[in-house]
């Protein structure tokens, strides 16, 4: 059944700081980023800061994982008149997309009318995210987890491609091509932080941190701050570009997955996937579209194999099928005809967090936003449908369709 | 493109006394029974099944009656990754974080450390056996030999 609040509300607004690598954002301050971040998005959607009344974050409000932000110490930094709408999604970075939802539902509610969500990120020495895990206290439920020694995400995540690998035969070349393919697509980015091109042997060079994982598949360790505004589709059309229409949204996930890499526990095919299979038939319940009607997906890349497992959770291809269908050049983009390579769908135009900037998911969402309204650098042709996801990670994870207006 | 595997060596568990944990009331039988180098799982004592780490509820029936058998202390590894150095003093140091089902208490997993072997000779399959590994602050930890 068709979402109720299917074409809506739409993202009007995208701002972001430069990207810098990790710690090199000092001496700004984390509100500062935060702050220009906001002020683009309302510069790029052409209404004031006055004008927001609403916050939907996600990662409970999280700045990177360690500071946290405060609707009111915004409100308070940046002279907003008032706020109707403040809300968060629980969790972390897999709620990216999926607070397009909540922003979506404190529109709809007439909560609030202008919603801004942001996300900042600023890893000075003892707040690395790479290593926090391994750097928390140990508690009652982490202490089952940390004295193994997965010390980080790509650690965790290293146990979950190892199991794929053994179900599938899939291999590292795999990894690598989604690698190599996201990275040809930042040569032309101004912004990113790894632009030149990648041979396999560079990438068979990159030391093995956590095998058959190995630093390149590991994103990028940036600071920067990203946000968008999302409004109804009646304040949208009077916004400065077209409106990037919320087509479907959701947030959640199966308890088989669960806390997923901080837990183990998940039972075979859930443990080598990505723990997205149940937000994504729920967006393609809510659009009746399917993965082959995207003309381009934002996938969130914290590291490379999650990739090729959400490409079968979303059905790009079938459940064990993703090394053969990346290594067949499908998730490439191919500049010259604006399209996919081999009657795929193009993947991350835009770099990902791998090579362009990893701000918690939501440079995927701003690479939507451009892909529908026809600016991006590495246009898709005829772009209609963009798939943007946040996650894999502890539930929720989340999925999100942008239409063309 | 594939490169040879990598020739790892010995892998070793993770010094015990950089290792500590923490405990509560629903976790504590667990690591008492450590203690005392019996290996248990947090068992449903109303309908048997069983669940890891130790939570207040049977996820499965809700009963909050939890039994904490002997298990034989064997298992097969379910996962794992390779690791060339200590987290904490970033030394070199071959270690080999593995997801093992346990024998006995199907559903139930640990996330150890296996020895007893070369880190690149570990498979997905392989039966261990759980050795025990004194930590800090008096607890013992599960972790886990090829047999």
């Amino acid at each position: 059944m068709a979402w109720a609040n299917q074409d809506k509300t739409a993202i009007v607004g995208v701002g972001a700081t430069d990207y810098y690598v990790r710690g090199k954002s000092w001496p700004r301050t984390i509100n500062d980023m935060a702050g220009e971040a906001i002020l683009k998005a309302c510069a790029d959607a052409g209404i004031s800061i006055k004008d927001v009344d609403g916050f939907a974050y996600y990662s409970g409000a999280g700045a990177g994982y360690l500071d946290k932000f405060d609707t009111a110490s915004l409100m308070e930094t940046l002279g907003m008149p008032h706020v109707s709408f403040s809300a968060t999604l629980t969790s972390g970075g897999g709620g990216c997309v999926g607070a397009i939802g909540i922003a979506t539902a404190g529109l709809i509610n007439e909560d609030c009318t202008y919603a801004v969500t942001v996300m900042a990120l600023q890893q000075l020495p003892q707040h690395r995210l790479g290593v926090v895990f391994g750097a928390a206290k140990p508690n009652p439920e982490n202490s089952f987890l940390q004295p193994s020694g997965l010390v980080g995400p790509g650690h965790l995540m290293s146990v979950l491609a190892r199991r794929h690998m053994h179900l599938y035969g899939t291999t590292q070349d795999a990894f690598g091509e989604i690698v190599m393919a996201t990275r040809a697509n930042t040569a032309n980015r101004p912004k990113a932080v790894r632009k030149a091109p990648l041979t396999p042997e560079e990438y068979n060079a990159s030391p093995m941190l956590a095998d058959p994982l190995r630093r390149l598949d590991f994103c990028l360790e940036t600071d920067g701050a990203v946000a968008v505004i999302t409004t109804t589709m009646d304040r949208a059309r009077d916004c400065r570009h077209k409106p990037a229409v919320v087509h479907a949204c959701a947030h959640g996930g199966s308890r088989e997955w669960g806390r997923a890499f901080a837990w183990m526990g998940m039972p075979d095919p859930w443990f080598a996937s990505s723990g997205h299979k149940f937000t994504a038939d729920r967006v393609w319940a809510q659009s009746g579209l399917s993965a082959k009607d995207m003309d381009v997906a934002l996938i969130y890349d914290h590291f490379s194999p999650m990739v090729l497992m959400q490409l079968e959770d979303y059905g790009f291809c079938e459940k064990g099928g993703g090394a053969d269908y990346v290594l067949s050049g499908k998730i490439r983009y191919d500049p010259a005809t604006g399209r996919g390579v081999n009657g795929g769908v193009p993947v991350n135009t835009h770099g990902g967090n791998l090579n362009e900037a990893y701000i918690i998911g939501m440079t995927h969402v701003v690479e939507a936003v451009e892909q529908v309204r026809g600016t991006a650098i590495n246009q898709v042709k005829d772009c209609e449908f963009a798939l943007a996801s946040g996650g894999p990670a502890s539930l929720p994870v989340s999925s999100l369709i942008l239409r063309k207006a | 493109m594939m490169t040879a595997p990598i020739k790892y060596g010995p892998a070793r568990v993770l010094p015990g006394e950089q290792i500590s944990i923490t405990t509560n009331p629903d976790t504590e039988p667990f690591w008492e029974a450590a203690k005392a180098r019996r290996l248990t799982a947090c068992q449903c004592a109303k309908c048997g099944n069983f669940r890891m780490p130790p939570s207040p509820y049977c996820p499965d029936c809700s009963s909050n009656e939890k039994a904490w058998p002997t298990l034989p202390g064997t298992g097969t590894v379910f996962s794992f990754a390779v690791c060339n150095k200590n987290p904490v003093t970033g030394e070199d140091y071959v270690y080999v974080p593995v997801v093992v089902d346990l024998d006995g208490a199907p559903g139930a997993r640990l996330v150890a450390n296996l020895t007893g072997c070369n880190g690149e000779d570990v498979a997905v399959g392989m039966k261990v056996t759980v050795e025990w590994t004194p930590i800090s602050e008096g607890w013992v930890l599960a972790n886990f030999r090829k047999i």
